[in-house]
């Protein structure tokens, strides 16, 4: 059987799957601002412990796991509603991404709940710490199926395959592999670099 | 974002080192000389009996920030592997084109074009500074590297490729001493000798060398690569072949500008080396230290890097190079491209 996957490589790949392979196939790793920022949420959301209010509990940093999906990783935050049923809560520090990277993430963490608690979750919710706003993220079939597409990338790249080609569009500003990806860079030699040049002017 | 961070290098023999804090603490004889924060370094070089605690190579290993361990003389002896050492795929890929005679040409021939064109840049460039004498010399040394160039393309083996570098090299070393304006009937060079050498320019660049050798290293080890499958060095059991490749592109724009820059602002004068009975030469601890000072001022200097167009810093180029290289080996570049420097 396949490794599980981890939840933060479907996000990963959702949101540009070249990113996805420089982290977990390359291992390439660099902190922007927004990544130390998100470090910091994390932190937050982790720490505190167990707490209960209005028969809400909050668990903070689960490990989450479902043999069933192949999926393993770590809650930020789950409540646990009065009659027991897990709602995951995913805390961020940006604004909401484009291509649906985070609901991915999140309902990923829902597989794993609803295996883990044997309980059916219609929702979760995404928290973002910079507008203290939670919506709600409902894991419709269709959100659920792009999870398992995603695993099923995640596994095509780690089994090795070719580094996927760089997105070179909006997303490319967000991503802290900027540099490690270049993404804009030509891939083969550009005008005016001739390593076998023989001007004797100095440049080449 | 990479950032360039500082290596720490300790030579003082009988240090101790020791994390304190987020601090790394260097102890002489007890006393502290030395607090620097872990976050400012990325990696720590040290030199013969030199101490180390558990706790730091732990956290430095944690940090993937390797620790190299050489002999009181420079000469490398262990380097620590860390979690992050080494991606497998990029390695098996790295041994495939290693096996691959087409594509072992393909690098080795961009790697020496590298190394020959900085080699021909830095004749050019010192013949500028140099005496009226020395350059009709440099100028002359100029030409002959880049008729070897000129020869590149059509190497057809490695082999010629090893041959065509070593042409180039005697013209270039048989200039080097006219790039020097200074002490001149001290400073001379033979022929490039290595252990030992056996005159001061070669002892020094011997030295200057290891360094640049131990960056490279650590430059693979650091994007997964296998610092032993080279491309234009021959595999040959304990040598770090592809570090040896990686710094030939660096050699004439760091370590050799080095040894000259200094020699000239007599910062390194006969004072710094020891002459040995029957002939052999070696540098100081006082001139190993100017040297190693020279070195990390010279690599926060940033340069246009010729492919990617970005201000980068010298001390970088081994990473981004390393880091071009290994896109190249997984299919994401279809030619290495060497560093030629401006």
């Amino acid at each position: 059987m396949d490794d599980p996957v981890s939840l933060s490589a479907l996000q990963h790949f959702v949101f540009c799957p070249r990113q996805c392979a420089l982290i977990h196939v390359e291992g390439v790793w660099a902190d922007n601002s927004q990544t130390a920022r998100g470090h910091q949420t994390h932190e937050r959301a982790h720490g505190g412990g167990t707490e209960v209010r209005d028969g809400v509990r909050t668990l903070r940093a689960l490990p989450l796991v479902s043999r069933q999906h192949g999926l393993a990783g770590v809650a930020d935050v789950v409540e646990l509603l009065p009659d027991g049923s897990p709602r995951p809560v995913e805390y961020k520090s940006g604004k909401a991404k484009p291509r649906l990277a985070d609901e991915v993430q999140l309902c990923a963490q829902a597989l794993c709940l609803e295996e883990m608690f044997g309980a059916d979750i219609p929702e979760g919710f995404i928290y973002h710490v910079a507008s203290r706003g939670r919506r709600e993220v409902a894991f419709t079939l269709e959100l659920r199926g792009a999870v398992l597409d995603a695993r099923d990338g995640v596994r095509a790249l780690l089994r090795g395959g070719v580094l996927p080609a760089p997105a070179a569009d909006d997303r490319c500003r967000l991503c802290s592999l900027y540099d490690e990806c270049e993404p804009f860079a030509p891939r083969d030699f550009p005008a005016g670099y001739d390593p076998f040049s023989t001007r004797m002017d100095g440049g080449s | 974002m990479r950032t360039l961070l500082n290596t720490l290098y300790v030579q003082t023999q009988g240090s101790y080192l020791r994390l304190e804090n987020d601090n790394v603490r260097v102890d002489v004889e007890g006393a502290r000389v030395a607090m620097l924060p872990l976050h400012h370094l990325d990696g720590v070089v040290v030199f013969g009996n030199v101490l180390i605690s558990p706790y730091l190579i732990q956290r430095l290993g944690r940090e993937h920030k390797p620790v190299t361990w050489l002999t009181e003389s420079g000469r490398f002896t262990a380097r620590t592997e860390t979690p992050m050492s080494g991606n497998v795929l990029l390695r098996v890929a790295q041994h495939a084109a290693s096996g691959d005679p087409a594509r072992t040409l393909a690098v080795a021939r961009y790697i020496a074009a590298g190394k020959l064109q900085n080699q021909k840049a830095a004749l050019l460039r010192s013949a500028r500074d140099a005496a009226e004498a020395d350059q009709p010399i440099l100028r002359e040394a100029a030409r002959d590297v880049n008729g070897q160039i000129g020869c590149l393309p059509l190497a057809g083996t490695v082999d010629e490729v090893r041959g065509i570098e070593g042409t180039a090299a005697r013209a270039y070393f048989g200039a080097f001493s006219h790039t020097l304006r200074v002490n001149r009937d001290f400073f001379w060079l033979g022929e490039r000798t290595r252990r030992p050498a056996r005159d001061p320019i070669n002892a020094v660049l011997n030295y200057a060398y290891t360094l640049l050798a131990g960056d490279c290293a650590g430059a693979c080890q650091q994007v997964g690569l296998d610092p032993q499958v080279g491309f234009l060095h021959a595999l040959r059991p304990g040598r770090a072949s592809l570090a040896l490749d990686l710094m030939e592109e660096l050699r004439a724009v760091i370590a050799d500008r080095a040894v000259i820059t200094l020699i000239n602002r007599s910062q390194l004068t006969p004072r710094d080396f020891i002459l040995h009975a029957g002939g052999s030469v070696t540098i100081s601890e006082d001139g190993r230290r100017t040297l190693i000072k020279h070195l990390q001022e010279r690599k926060q200097e940033t340069v246009k890097h010729s492919l990617t167009g970005r201000d980068t810093p010298l001390g970088l180029i081994a990473h981004v190079q390393a880091r071009l290289l290994a896109q190249h080996l997984r299919g994401d570049r279809p030619h290495y491209p060497p560093y030629l420097h401006r």
